[in-house]
Protein backbone atom coordinates (compact mmCIF):
# COMPACT_ATOMS: atom_id res chain seq x y z
CA UNK A 1 0.00 0.00 0.00
CA UNK A 2 1.51 3.41 -1.22
CA UNK A 3 0.30 6.58 1.20
CA UNK A 4 1.05 10.24 0.58
CA UNK A 5 1.29 12.78 3.36
CA UNK A 6 0.83 16.48 2.76
CA UNK A 7 2.46 18.53 5.56
CA UNK A 8 2.83 21.93 5.64
CA UNK A 9 5.00 24.17 7.92
CA UNK A 10 3.86 27.14 9.46
CA UNK A 11 4.60 30.02 12.12
CA UNK A 12 4.35 29.53 15.93
CA UNK A 13 0.90 30.63 16.05
CA UNK A 14 2.17 32.25 19.76
CA UNK A 15 4.45 35.02 17.16
CA UNK A 16 4.35 38.47 17.12
CA UNK A 17 3.32 38.45 13.23
CA UNK A 18 4.23 41.75 10.88
CA UNK A 19 3.44 42.07 7.43
CA UNK A 20 5.99 42.14 4.58
CA UNK A 21 7.24 45.18 2.62
CA UNK A 22 4.69 43.95 0.11
CA UNK A 23 1.47 44.18 2.07
CA UNK A 24 0.38 40.95 1.35
CA UNK A 25 1.82 38.25 3.42
CA UNK A 26 3.96 37.85 6.98
CA UNK A 27 7.31 38.97 7.23
CA UNK A 28 9.04 35.51 7.80
CA UNK A 29 11.86 37.63 9.69
CA UNK A 30 12.20 36.39 13.18
CA UNK A 31 9.60 33.58 13.28
CA UNK A 32 10.01 30.01 14.08
CA UNK A 33 8.08 27.89 11.83
CA UNK A 34 7.25 24.12 13.04
CA UNK A 35 5.09 21.49 11.46
CA UNK A 36 1.12 22.32 10.63
CA UNK A 37 -0.35 20.92 13.97
CA UNK A 38 -3.51 19.22 11.89
CA UNK A 39 -0.58 17.57 9.93
CA UNK A 40 1.02 15.78 12.86
CA UNK A 41 -2.17 13.88 12.96
CA UNK A 42 -2.21 12.88 9.70
CA UNK A 43 1.23 11.59 9.93
CA UNK A 44 0.41 9.56 13.14
CA UNK A 45 -2.35 8.26 11.01
CA UNK A 46 -0.39 7.07 8.48
CA UNK A 47 2.35 5.59 10.79
CA UNK A 48 -0.37 3.61 12.84
CA UNK A 49 -1.79 2.29 9.34
CA UNK A 50 1.93 0.97 8.47
CA UNK A 51 2.14 -0.56 12.09
CA UNK A 52 -1.06 -2.18 11.60
CA UNK A 53 -0.20 -3.80 8.13
CA UNK A 54 3.61 -4.19 8.37
CA UNK A 55 6.32 -3.47 5.90
CA UNK A 56 4.55 -3.72 2.75
CA UNK A 57 3.25 0.15 3.37
CA UNK A 58 5.03 3.10 1.99
CA UNK A 59 4.71 6.17 3.02
CA UNK A 60 5.52 9.71 1.15
CA UNK A 61 6.17 12.53 3.12
CA UNK A 62 5.23 15.78 0.77
CA UNK A 63 5.95 19.20 1.33
CA UNK A 64 5.73 22.20 -0.79
CA UNK A 65 7.99 25.09 0.44
CA UNK A 66 11.30 26.92 1.12
CA UNK A 67 14.01 25.23 2.08
CA UNK A 68 13.39 25.38 5.93
CA UNK A 69 10.36 22.93 5.19
CA UNK A 70 12.79 20.35 5.10
CA UNK A 71 12.70 20.28 8.89
CA UNK A 72 9.01 19.61 8.75
CA UNK A 73 9.61 17.08 6.30
CA UNK A 74 12.32 15.13 8.82
CA UNK A 75 10.28 14.82 11.47
CA UNK A 76 8.02 13.39 9.81
CA UNK A 77 10.75 10.70 8.39
CA UNK A 78 11.55 10.91 12.45
CA UNK A 79 7.55 9.61 13.43
CA UNK A 80 7.90 6.88 11.03
CA UNK A 81 7.71 8.08 6.82
CA UNK A 82 9.92 6.33 4.48
CA UNK A 83 10.71 9.05 2.06
CA UNK A 84 10.47 12.28 1.82
CA UNK A 85 9.95 14.68 -1.09
CA UNK A 86 10.57 18.44 -0.68
CA UNK A 87 8.88 20.39 -3.68
CA UNK A 88 10.70 23.62 -3.75
CA UNK A 89 9.10 26.70 -3.79
CA UNK A 90 10.63 30.10 -1.89
CA UNK A 91 6.99 31.71 -1.91
CA UNK A 92 4.22 29.33 -1.56
CA UNK A 93 2.07 31.37 0.16
CA UNK A 94 1.58 33.30 -3.36
CA UNK A 95 -0.10 29.89 -4.64
CA UNK A 96 -3.60 29.68 -3.69
CA UNK A 97 -4.94 26.54 -2.20
CA UNK A 98 -6.26 25.88 -5.85
CA UNK A 99 -2.81 25.79 -7.16
CA UNK A 100 -1.02 24.08 -4.30
CA UNK A 101 -3.43 21.37 -4.93
CA UNK A 102 -2.57 21.05 -7.96
CA UNK A 103 1.09 20.76 -7.59
CA UNK A 104 0.26 17.56 -5.35
CA UNK A 105 -2.32 16.24 -7.26
CA UNK A 106 0.74 16.34 -10.76
CA UNK A 107 3.14 14.94 -7.95
CA UNK A 108 0.65 12.18 -7.40
CA UNK A 109 -0.89 11.59 -10.38
CA UNK A 110 0.93 8.82 -11.59
CA UNK A 111 1.87 6.90 -8.48
CA UNK A 112 -0.19 4.61 -7.51
CA UNK A 113 -1.54 6.16 -4.47
CA UNK A 114 -3.68 4.41 -2.02
CA UNK A 115 -4.36 6.38 0.77
CA UNK A 116 -3.57 10.65 1.27
CA UNK A 117 -3.36 11.89 4.08
CA UNK A 118 -3.71 15.84 4.65
CA UNK A 119 -4.63 18.04 7.73
CA UNK A 120 -8.32 19.81 7.88
CA UNK A 121 -5.87 23.13 7.38
CA UNK A 122 -3.20 24.79 8.03
CA UNK A 123 -2.29 27.33 10.83
CA UNK A 124 -1.71 30.29 8.77
CA UNK A 125 -4.17 30.15 6.22
CA UNK A 126 -7.09 28.69 7.85
CA UNK A 127 -8.46 27.67 4.38
CA UNK A 128 -9.84 23.68 4.78
CA UNK A 129 -9.30 23.46 0.89
CA UNK A 130 -6.43 21.58 -0.13
CA UNK A 131 -7.63 18.12 0.68
CA UNK A 132 -10.91 18.30 -0.78
CA UNK A 133 -9.65 20.11 -3.96
CA UNK A 134 -6.72 17.09 -4.79
CA UNK A 135 -9.72 14.65 -3.93
CA UNK A 136 -11.44 16.00 -7.11
CA UNK A 137 -8.71 16.49 -9.25
CA UNK A 138 -7.51 12.70 -8.69
CA UNK A 139 -10.77 11.37 -8.43
CA UNK A 140 -10.69 9.74 -5.50
CA UNK A 141 -13.22 9.02 -2.35
CA UNK A 142 -12.49 11.59 0.32
CA UNK A 143 -13.82 12.52 4.10
CA UNK A 144 -13.08 15.11 5.85
CA UNK A 145 -12.68 16.33 9.35
CA UNK A 146 -11.98 12.67 10.81
CA UNK A 147 -11.72 11.91 14.65
CA UNK A 148 -11.45 7.91 14.15
CA UNK A 149 -10.24 6.19 10.98
CA UNK A 150 -10.13 2.37 10.61
CA UNK A 151 -8.84 -0.02 7.64
CA UNK A 152 -10.15 -3.22 7.28
CA UNK A 153 -8.63 -4.25 3.38
CA UNK A 154 -9.48 -1.71 0.86
CA UNK A 155 -12.54 -0.68 3.16
CA UNK A 156 -12.03 2.49 4.98
CA UNK A 157 -14.75 3.60 8.15
CA UNK A 158 -14.19 6.94 9.79
CA UNK A 159 -15.61 9.03 11.96
CA UNK A 160 -16.44 12.76 10.86
CA UNK A 161 -16.81 15.14 12.89
CA UNK A 162 -20.06 17.17 12.65
CA UNK A 163 -21.25 20.51 14.36
CA UNK A 164 -21.49 20.13 18.60
CA UNK A 165 -19.00 17.37 18.95
CA UNK A 166 -22.41 14.96 17.06
CA UNK A 167 -20.12 12.71 14.33
CA UNK A 168 -21.34 11.09 10.98
CA UNK A 169 -19.89 7.26 10.54
CA UNK A 170 -19.16 6.90 7.03
CA UNK A 171 -17.34 3.77 5.30
CA UNK A 172 -15.76 4.03 1.59
CA UNK A 173 -13.29 2.08 -0.55
CA UNK A 174 -9.54 3.00 -1.24
CA UNK A 175 -8.68 5.16 -3.53
CA UNK A 176 -9.10 7.79 -0.85
CA UNK A 177 -7.93 11.20 0.54
CA UNK A 178 -8.88 11.97 4.10
CA UNK A 179 -8.52 15.24 5.95
CA UNK A 180 -7.40 14.92 10.20
CA UNK A 181 -8.96 16.83 12.57
CA UNK A 182 -7.42 17.32 16.09
CA UNK A 183 -8.67 14.24 18.28
CA UNK A 184 -7.88 12.06 15.55
CA UNK A 185 -4.86 10.31 18.01
CA UNK A 186 -2.23 11.67 19.82
CA UNK A 187 0.65 11.97 18.10
CA UNK A 188 4.19 10.22 18.80
CA UNK A 189 7.20 12.61 19.67
CA UNK A 190 9.83 11.07 17.34
CA UNK A 191 12.80 8.95 19.75
CA UNK A 192 15.99 10.20 19.00
CA UNK A 193 17.40 6.82 17.20
CA UNK A 194 14.32 7.49 14.77
CA UNK A 195 15.62 11.11 14.33
CA UNK A 196 18.97 9.06 13.50
CA UNK A 197 17.44 6.87 11.48
CA UNK A 198 15.45 9.40 9.19
CA UNK A 199 18.55 10.95 8.40
CA UNK A 200 19.59 8.32 6.26
CA UNK A 201 15.73 7.89 4.63
CA UNK A 202 15.54 8.86 1.36
CA UNK A 203 14.70 12.77 1.04
CA UNK A 204 13.75 14.03 -2.79
CA UNK A 205 13.74 17.60 -4.05
CA UNK A 206 12.28 18.92 -7.51
CA UNK A 207 11.30 22.14 -8.46
CA UNK A 208 7.55 23.66 -8.48
CA UNK A 209 8.13 24.17 -12.03
CA UNK A 210 8.32 20.51 -12.49
CA UNK A 211 4.55 20.38 -11.29
CA UNK A 212 2.81 23.25 -12.51
CA UNK A 213 -0.18 23.82 -14.46
CA UNK A 214 -2.82 26.15 -13.99
CA UNK A 215 -2.75 29.50 -12.73
CA UNK A 216 -3.83 30.57 -9.60
CA UNK A 217 -8.07 31.17 -8.74
CA UNK A 218 -7.79 33.33 -5.81
CA UNK A 219 -4.96 36.19 -4.96
CA UNK A 220 -4.45 37.75 -1.23
CA UNK A 221 -4.83 41.76 -2.22
CA UNK A 222 -3.32 42.61 1.86
CA UNK A 223 -2.63 41.25 4.38
CA UNK A 224 -2.76 43.78 7.52
CA UNK A 225 -3.16 43.46 11.37
CA UNK A 226 -6.30 43.64 12.75
CA UNK A 227 -7.73 47.04 15.01
CA UNK A 228 -7.33 45.98 18.33
CA UNK A 229 -11.49 45.44 19.30
CA UNK A 230 -9.79 44.83 22.85
CA UNK A 231 -11.29 47.54 25.05
CA UNK A 232 -10.35 45.19 28.29
CA UNK A 233 -8.34 46.15 30.96
CA UNK A 234 -4.65 45.14 30.48
CA UNK A 235 -2.61 44.12 33.74
CA UNK A 236 0.98 43.36 33.52
CA UNK A 237 4.34 43.54 35.54
CA UNK A 238 4.76 42.01 39.17
CA UNK A 239 2.50 38.81 39.78
CA UNK A 240 1.44 40.20 43.54
CA UNK A 241 0.66 43.62 42.57
CA UNK A 242 -1.47 42.45 39.28
CA UNK A 243 -3.11 39.67 41.78
CA UNK A 244 -4.05 42.66 44.12
CA UNK A 245 -5.41 44.81 41.31
CA UNK A 246 -7.35 41.36 39.64
CA UNK A 247 -9.19 40.95 43.18
CA UNK A 248 -10.41 44.26 43.43
CA UNK A 249 -11.22 44.46 40.01
CA UNK A 250 -13.48 41.53 40.70
CA UNK A 251 -14.64 42.72 43.91
CA UNK A 252 -15.99 46.07 42.06
CA UNK A 253 -17.52 44.34 38.71
CA UNK A 254 -18.59 40.28 40.01
CA UNK A 255 -20.42 39.70 42.97
CA UNK A 256 -18.49 36.10 43.17
CA UNK A 257 -16.37 37.39 46.00
CA UNK A 258 -18.88 38.66 47.91
CA UNK B 1 -25.30 39.28 -9.01
CA UNK B 2 -26.66 35.59 -7.49
CA UNK B 3 -26.03 33.66 -5.00
CA UNK B 4 -27.06 30.38 -4.23
CA UNK B 5 -26.88 29.35 -0.64
CA UNK B 6 -26.34 26.06 0.65
CA UNK B 7 -28.79 25.10 3.48
CA UNK B 8 -27.79 22.85 6.04
CA UNK B 9 -29.88 19.71 7.53
CA UNK B 10 -29.56 17.88 10.23
CA UNK B 11 -32.09 14.65 11.81
CA UNK B 12 -34.79 16.42 9.84
CA UNK B 13 -34.10 19.87 11.12
CA UNK B 14 -32.77 22.86 9.42
CA UNK B 15 -30.05 24.32 10.95
CA UNK B 16 -30.52 28.17 12.63
CA UNK B 17 -26.83 29.16 10.81
CA UNK B 18 -29.01 28.93 7.55
CA UNK B 19 -30.36 32.57 7.96
CA UNK B 20 -26.76 33.95 8.27
CA UNK B 21 -26.36 32.88 4.90
CA UNK B 22 -29.30 35.51 3.99
CA UNK B 23 -27.82 37.68 6.11
CA UNK B 24 -24.54 37.90 4.18
CA UNK B 25 -26.22 37.43 0.93
CA UNK B 26 -27.42 41.01 2.02
CA UNK B 27 -24.16 42.57 2.18
CA UNK B 28 -23.35 41.04 -1.05
CA UNK B 29 -26.35 42.78 -2.51
CA UNK B 30 -27.02 39.70 -4.17
CA UNK B 31 -30.22 38.05 -5.85
CA UNK B 32 -30.42 35.32 -3.34
CA UNK B 33 -31.67 31.44 -3.98
CA UNK B 34 -31.56 28.79 -1.79
CA UNK B 35 -30.80 24.90 -1.70
CA UNK B 36 -31.74 22.50 0.44
CA UNK B 37 -31.30 18.50 0.66
CA UNK B 38 -33.82 18.16 3.39
CA UNK B 39 -38.02 18.05 3.61
CA UNK B 40 -40.40 20.08 2.49
CA UNK B 41 -41.18 21.01 6.06
CA UNK B 42 -38.15 22.01 7.20
CA UNK B 43 -37.85 24.60 4.02
CA UNK B 44 -36.43 27.92 5.20
CA UNK B 45 -38.46 30.61 5.63
CA UNK B 46 -37.92 33.25 3.12
CA UNK B 47 -39.85 35.27 -0.03
CA UNK B 48 -37.68 33.76 -2.71
CA UNK B 49 -37.06 30.41 -4.46
CA UNK B 50 -35.47 26.93 -2.66
CA UNK B 51 -34.72 24.00 -4.69
CA UNK B 52 -35.45 21.29 -2.94
CA UNK B 53 -33.79 17.49 -2.98
CA UNK B 54 -35.07 14.99 -0.74
CA UNK B 55 -33.30 13.44 1.66
CA UNK B 56 -35.08 11.12 1.57
CA UNK B 57 -34.13 10.01 -1.28
CA UNK B 58 -30.07 11.20 -1.43
CA UNK B 59 -29.55 11.02 2.48
CA UNK B 60 -28.89 13.41 4.78
CA UNK B 61 -25.33 13.61 4.92
CA UNK B 62 -24.11 12.13 1.50
CA UNK B 63 -21.60 14.68 0.24
CA UNK B 64 -21.07 12.78 -2.93
CA UNK B 65 -24.62 13.23 -4.10
CA UNK B 66 -25.14 16.79 -2.40
CA UNK B 67 -22.07 17.48 -5.00
CA UNK B 68 -23.82 16.66 -7.69
CA UNK B 69 -27.02 18.06 -6.66
CA UNK B 70 -25.76 21.21 -6.02
CA UNK B 71 -23.97 21.11 -9.58
CA UNK B 72 -27.10 20.19 -11.04
CA UNK B 73 -28.70 23.25 -9.93
CA UNK B 74 -25.35 25.33 -10.34
CA UNK B 75 -26.09 24.48 -14.09
CA UNK B 76 -29.46 26.07 -14.10
CA UNK B 77 -29.45 29.16 -11.97
CA UNK B 78 -25.63 30.21 -13.10
CA UNK B 79 -25.01 31.93 -9.36
CA UNK B 80 -22.08 34.05 -9.49
CA UNK B 81 -21.51 32.76 -5.74
CA UNK B 82 -21.87 29.54 -4.25
CA UNK B 83 -22.14 30.50 -0.37
CA UNK B 84 -21.69 28.05 2.38
CA UNK B 85 -21.14 28.05 5.84
CA UNK B 86 -17.47 27.84 7.16
CA UNK B 87 -18.73 24.10 8.89
CA UNK B 88 -17.87 20.54 8.21
CA UNK B 89 -20.55 20.15 5.63
CA UNK B 90 -19.23 23.56 4.13
CA UNK B 91 -14.97 22.31 4.77
CA UNK B 92 -16.18 18.81 3.40
CA UNK B 93 -18.45 20.25 0.23
CA UNK B 94 -17.18 23.54 -0.50
CA UNK B 95 -13.25 22.34 -2.20
CA UNK B 96 -14.77 19.23 -3.74
CA UNK B 97 -17.71 22.21 -5.93
CA UNK B 98 -15.12 24.45 -6.34
CA UNK B 99 -12.76 22.30 -7.87
CA UNK B 100 -15.49 20.59 -9.87
CA UNK B 101 -16.29 23.99 -11.50
CA UNK B 102 -12.40 25.37 -11.52
CA UNK B 103 -14.01 28.02 -9.45
CA UNK B 104 -12.18 30.12 -6.52
CA UNK B 105 -12.76 29.50 -2.69
CA UNK B 106 -12.80 32.05 -0.21
CA UNK B 107 -13.02 30.28 3.12
CA UNK B 108 -14.32 31.61 6.35
CA UNK B 109 -15.15 35.08 5.30
CA UNK B 110 -15.70 37.82 7.72
CA UNK B 111 -16.65 40.96 6.05
CA UNK B 112 -16.83 42.45 2.68
CA UNK B 113 -14.38 45.23 2.11
CA UNK B 114 -13.45 47.43 -1.61
CA UNK B 115 -15.77 44.15 -3.25
CA UNK B 116 -13.26 41.92 -1.48
CA UNK B 117 -13.35 39.33 0.84
CA UNK B 118 -11.71 39.99 4.43
CA UNK B 119 -10.56 36.65 6.18
CA UNK B 120 -8.83 35.94 9.62
CA UNK B 121 -5.28 34.14 9.08
CA UNK B 122 -3.08 32.94 11.73
CA UNK B 123 -5.27 32.26 14.54
CA UNK B 124 -6.82 35.84 14.16
CA UNK B 125 -3.93 37.76 14.90
CA UNK B 126 -4.21 38.80 11.11
CA UNK B 127 -6.58 39.52 8.35
CA UNK B 128 -6.50 39.07 4.38
CA UNK B 129 -7.71 40.86 2.08
CA UNK B 130 -8.70 37.97 -1.17
CA UNK B 131 -10.22 38.74 -4.47
CA UNK B 132 -11.63 35.86 -6.45
CA UNK B 133 -9.89 35.80 -10.37
CA UNK B 134 -12.92 33.30 -11.62
CA UNK B 135 -16.13 33.95 -13.06
CA UNK B 136 -18.39 31.85 -10.59
CA UNK B 137 -16.69 32.00 -6.93
CA UNK B 138 -17.30 29.55 -3.78
CA UNK B 139 -17.26 31.09 -0.17
CA UNK B 140 -18.01 29.60 3.11
CA UNK B 141 -18.38 32.31 5.77
CA UNK B 142 -17.70 32.01 9.70
CA UNK B 143 -20.86 31.19 11.51
CA UNK B 144 -21.66 33.87 13.86
CA UNK B 145 -20.14 36.46 11.37
CA UNK B 146 -23.18 37.65 9.89
CA UNK B 147 -26.35 37.76 12.16
CA UNK B 148 -29.43 37.79 10.88
CA UNK B 149 -31.47 40.89 11.33
CA UNK B 150 -35.58 40.20 12.73
CA UNK B 151 -37.00 36.89 12.78
CA UNK B 152 -36.96 34.85 9.56
CA UNK B 153 -40.18 34.94 8.00
CA UNK B 154 -41.46 34.09 4.50
CA UNK B 155 -43.19 31.72 2.12
CA UNK B 156 -40.63 29.90 -0.40
CA UNK B 157 -41.12 29.11 -3.65
CA UNK B 158 -40.23 25.51 -3.55
CA UNK B 159 -38.38 23.72 -6.74
CA UNK B 160 -37.90 19.86 -6.44
CA UNK B 161 -34.76 18.81 -8.16
CA UNK B 162 -33.63 15.37 -8.98
CA UNK B 163 -30.55 13.72 -10.67
CA UNK B 164 -30.36 10.00 -11.02
CA UNK B 165 -29.03 9.04 -7.42
CA UNK B 166 -26.46 6.06 -8.67
CA UNK B 167 -24.22 4.48 -6.35
CA UNK B 168 -22.37 6.92 -3.84
CA UNK B 169 -18.64 6.29 -3.15
CA UNK B 170 -18.77 7.42 0.66
CA UNK B 171 -21.64 5.06 2.32
CA UNK B 172 -23.12 6.93 5.08
CA UNK B 173 -24.12 4.25 7.93
CA UNK B 174 -25.11 6.59 10.66
CA UNK B 175 -24.71 9.46 13.58
CA UNK B 176 -23.21 9.11 16.92
CA UNK B 177 -24.39 11.63 19.13
CA UNK B 178 -22.14 14.04 21.41
CA UNK B 179 -21.08 12.54 24.26
CA UNK B 180 -23.49 12.39 27.74
CA UNK B 181 -22.48 16.04 29.51
CA UNK B 182 -22.04 14.47 32.82
CA UNK B 183 -20.85 18.25 33.80
CA UNK B 184 -23.30 20.40 33.22
CA UNK B 185 -21.35 23.62 33.10
CA UNK B 186 -24.19 25.75 31.92
CA UNK B 187 -25.34 26.09 35.30
CA UNK B 188 -22.43 27.19 36.71
CA UNK B 189 -22.17 30.46 38.52
CA UNK B 190 -18.06 30.46 37.06
CA UNK B 191 -15.93 28.34 34.96
CA UNK B 192 -12.06 28.17 35.34
CA UNK B 193 -11.04 26.96 31.85
CA UNK B 194 -7.68 25.72 31.17
CA UNK B 195 -5.90 25.60 27.88
CA UNK B 196 -2.66 24.38 26.22
CA UNK B 197 -0.57 27.57 28.06
CA UNK B 198 -1.09 25.64 31.32
CA UNK B 199 1.60 23.59 30.12
CA UNK B 200 1.41 19.99 31.56
CA UNK B 201 -0.93 17.58 33.02
CA UNK B 202 -0.05 18.06 36.81
CA UNK B 203 -0.85 21.68 36.53
CA UNK B 204 -3.90 21.23 36.00
CA UNK B 205 -4.77 20.99 39.74
CA UNK B 206 -3.38 24.63 40.29
CA UNK B 207 -6.45 25.64 37.79
CA UNK B 208 -8.70 23.42 39.66
CA UNK B 209 -8.05 24.68 42.77
CA UNK B 210 -9.07 27.96 41.52
CA UNK B 211 -11.91 27.22 40.10
CA UNK B 212 -12.66 25.19 43.67
CA UNK B 213 -11.75 28.80 45.20
CA UNK B 214 -13.84 30.83 43.10
CA UNK B 215 -16.32 28.01 43.67
CA UNK B 216 -16.97 27.44 39.95
CA UNK B 217 -16.39 24.66 37.90
CA UNK B 218 -13.21 23.41 35.78
CA UNK B 219 -13.46 24.03 32.34
CA UNK B 220 -10.77 23.12 29.24
CA UNK B 221 -10.14 23.98 25.57
CA UNK B 222 -10.08 21.00 23.06
CA UNK B 223 -6.56 20.21 23.12
CA UNK B 224 -6.39 19.84 26.84
CA UNK B 225 -9.53 17.74 26.85
CA UNK B 226 -7.54 15.64 23.61
CA UNK B 227 -4.75 14.86 25.51
CA UNK B 228 -6.28 13.43 28.86
CA UNK B 229 -5.44 16.31 30.55
CA UNK B 230 -8.87 17.29 31.39
CA UNK B 231 -12.38 15.12 30.96
CA UNK B 232 -14.19 15.29 28.02
CA UNK B 233 -17.31 16.57 29.53
CA UNK B 234 -15.88 19.82 30.58
CA UNK B 235 -14.53 20.99 27.31
CA UNK B 236 -15.92 24.43 26.09
CA UNK B 237 -16.31 25.76 22.52
CA UNK B 238 -18.19 24.70 19.50
CA UNK B 239 -17.49 21.71 19.79
CA UNK B 240 -17.94 21.45 23.18
CA UNK B 241 -20.38 22.82 25.49
CA UNK B 242 -21.35 27.05 25.55
CA UNK B 243 -21.72 28.84 28.52
CA UNK B 244 -22.33 31.73 30.20
CA UNK B 245 -21.49 32.16 34.15
CA UNK B 246 -21.47 35.33 35.93
CA UNK B 247 -17.09 34.93 35.41
CA UNK B 248 -15.04 33.08 33.22
CA UNK B 249 -11.38 32.82 33.99
CA UNK B 250 -9.54 31.99 30.76
CA UNK B 251 -5.96 30.72 31.79
CA UNK B 252 -3.41 29.76 28.78
CA UNK B 253 -5.95 29.98 26.33
CA UNK B 254 -5.15 31.68 22.93
CA UNK B 255 -9.00 32.28 22.14
CA UNK B 256 -9.46 30.56 18.99
CA UNK B 257 -12.99 31.01 17.30
CA UNK B 258 -14.38 27.71 18.17
CA UNK B 259 -13.39 28.19 21.49
CA UNK B 260 -14.75 32.15 21.37
CA UNK B 261 -18.21 30.73 20.32
CA UNK B 262 -18.84 28.61 23.37
CA UNK B 263 -17.88 31.39 26.33
CA UNK B 264 -18.29 34.66 24.84
CA UNK B 265 -21.30 35.26 26.46
CA UNK B 266 -19.78 35.26 29.68
CA UNK B 267 -21.01 37.85 32.32
CA UNK B 268 -16.78 38.98 32.99
CA UNK B 269 -14.24 37.74 31.44
CA UNK B 270 -10.53 37.04 32.72
CA UNK B 271 -7.55 35.98 30.81
CA UNK B 272 -4.45 34.97 31.77
CA UNK B 273 -2.00 34.68 28.85
CA UNK B 274 1.80 35.55 28.57
CA UNK B 275 0.95 36.68 25.29
CA UNK B 276 -0.38 40.04 25.13
CA UNK B 277 -1.39 39.70 21.42
CA UNK B 278 -3.28 36.59 21.77
CA UNK B 279 -6.52 37.24 20.50
CA UNK B 280 -8.65 35.65 23.78
CA UNK B 281 -7.86 40.23 24.60
CA UNK B 282 -10.36 40.62 22.56
CA UNK B 283 -13.23 38.81 24.41
CA UNK B 284 -11.76 39.62 27.81
CA UNK B 285 -12.69 42.34 30.19
CA UNK B 286 -9.65 41.83 32.17
CA UNK B 287 -6.60 40.26 30.30
CA UNK B 288 -3.34 39.44 32.88
CA UNK B 289 0.05 39.44 30.77
CA UNK B 290 1.57 36.75 33.19
CA UNK B 291 3.26 32.76 33.06
CA UNK B 292 -0.22 31.15 34.54
CA UNK B 293 1.80 28.76 36.63
CA UNK B 294 3.66 32.19 38.79
CA UNK B 295 0.43 33.79 38.37
CA UNK B 296 -2.62 31.68 39.83
CA UNK B 297 -0.32 30.52 43.09
CA UNK B 298 -0.31 34.70 44.00
CA UNK B 299 -4.04 34.85 43.07
CA UNK B 300 -4.77 31.82 45.44
CA UNK B 301 -2.92 32.45 48.01
CA UNK B 302 -4.84 36.00 48.13
CA UNK B 303 -8.20 33.82 47.39
CA UNK B 304 -7.54 32.37 50.67
CA UNK B 305 -6.88 35.53 53.01
C1 LIG C 1 -14.18 21.95 14.06
C2 LIG C 1 -13.37 22.42 15.22
C3 LIG C 1 -13.97 22.43 16.45
C4 LIG C 1 -13.27 22.87 17.55
N1 LIG C 1 -13.91 22.91 18.75
C5 LIG C 1 -13.27 23.41 19.81
C6 LIG C 1 -13.94 23.53 21.08
O1 LIG C 1 -15.11 23.15 21.25
N2 LIG C 1 -13.26 24.06 22.11
C7 LIG C 1 -11.96 24.50 21.99
O2 LIG C 1 -11.40 24.99 22.98
N3 LIG C 1 -11.31 24.37 20.82
C8 LIG C 1 -11.92 23.85 19.73
N4 LIG C 1 -11.23 23.72 18.57
C9 LIG C 1 -9.78 23.97 18.55
C10 LIG C 1 -9.42 25.43 18.40
O3 LIG C 1 -9.32 25.75 17.03
C11 LIG C 1 -8.04 25.70 19.04
O4 LIG C 1 -7.09 24.84 18.48
C12 LIG C 1 -8.03 25.52 20.56
O5 LIG C 1 -9.12 26.21 21.15
C13 LIG C 1 -6.74 26.03 21.13
O6 LIG C 1 -6.67 25.68 22.49
P1 LIG C 1 -5.71 26.44 23.50
O7 LIG C 1 -6.06 27.89 23.53
O8 LIG C 1 -5.71 25.68 24.77
O9 LIG C 1 -4.25 26.22 22.87
P2 LIG C 1 -3.30 27.17 22.04
O10 LIG C 1 -4.00 27.76 20.89
O11 LIG C 1 -2.06 26.39 21.80
O12 LIG C 1 -2.99 28.38 23.02
C14 LIG C 1 -2.20 28.30 24.16
C15 LIG C 1 -2.11 29.70 24.74
O13 LIG C 1 -1.43 29.64 25.97
C16 LIG C 1 -0.53 30.72 26.08
N5 LIG C 1 0.55 30.29 26.97
C17 LIG C 1 1.55 29.40 26.71
N6 LIG C 1 2.29 29.22 27.80
C18 LIG C 1 1.78 30.02 28.76
C19 LIG C 1 2.13 30.27 30.11
N7 LIG C 1 3.15 29.65 30.70
N8 LIG C 1 1.38 31.17 30.80
C20 LIG C 1 0.34 31.80 30.21
N9 LIG C 1 -0.03 31.59 28.95
C21 LIG C 1 0.67 30.70 28.23
C22 LIG C 1 -0.08 31.00 24.68
O14 LIG C 1 0.35 32.34 24.53
C23 LIG C 1 -1.35 30.68 23.87
O15 LIG C 1 -2.12 31.85 23.68
C24 LIG C 1 -11.92 23.28 17.44
C25 LIG C 1 -11.31 23.26 16.20
C26 LIG C 1 -12.02 22.85 15.09
C27 LIG C 1 -11.35 22.87 13.75
N1 LIG D 1 2.55 23.91 1.02
C1 LIG D 1 2.00 22.72 1.31
N2 LIG D 1 2.69 21.58 1.17
C2 LIG D 1 2.15 20.37 1.46
N3 LIG D 1 0.89 20.22 1.93
C3 LIG D 1 0.15 21.32 2.10
C4 LIG D 1 0.63 22.63 1.79
N4 LIG D 1 -0.34 23.52 2.06
C5 LIG D 1 -1.40 22.82 2.52
N5 LIG D 1 -1.12 21.49 2.54
C6 LIG D 1 -1.99 20.39 3.04
O1 LIG D 1 -3.34 20.77 2.94
C7 LIG D 1 -3.96 20.83 4.23
C8 LIG D 1 -5.01 21.91 4.24
O2 LIG D 1 -4.43 23.19 3.99
P1 LIG D 1 -5.27 24.50 3.69
O3 LIG D 1 -6.21 24.19 2.58
O4 LIG D 1 -4.24 25.53 3.33
O5 LIG D 1 -5.98 24.85 4.97
C9 LIG D 1 -2.79 21.00 5.18
O6 LIG D 1 -3.13 20.53 6.46
C10 LIG D 1 -1.73 20.13 4.52
O7 LIG D 1 -1.95 18.75 4.79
Amino acid sequence: MKILVCVKQVPDMESRFKVNSEGVWYDEKDLAFKLNEYDEFALEQAVRVKEQLGNTVDITVLSIGPDRVVEAIKKGLAMGGDRGIHIKDDHPWQKDPWQIASVIAAFARDKNFDLVFTGLQSQDRGSAQVGGILAELLGFACATTLVAFELNGDLVTVRQELDGGMCAILKFKLPAVVTCQMGLNTPRYPTLPNIMKARQKELLAFPVTNFIGPKNLAATERMYLPEKKGHGLVLEGDVNEVADRLVGVLKEKTTVLR
Amino acid sequence: MKALLICEYRQGKLLESTYELLAFADVLAAERVMLLVGTEAAAPKFDGKVYLADSGVYGEFNPDLHKRLFLDVVQKEHPDYIVFIHSPYGWDLAPRVAAALKAAQVSEIIGVKEGKFEVPSCNAKLRRLVSPRSAQVVLTIQAGAFSPQGKPAGTPQIEQVSIEAGSSRVEFIGYEAAEKKEVDLAKAEVIVSAGRGVGKKENVEVIAALARALGGELGATRPVVDAGWVEHTRQVGSSGQTVSPKLYVACGISGAIQHIAGMKKSGFIVAINKDKDAPIGEVADVLVVADVMQFIPALLARLKK
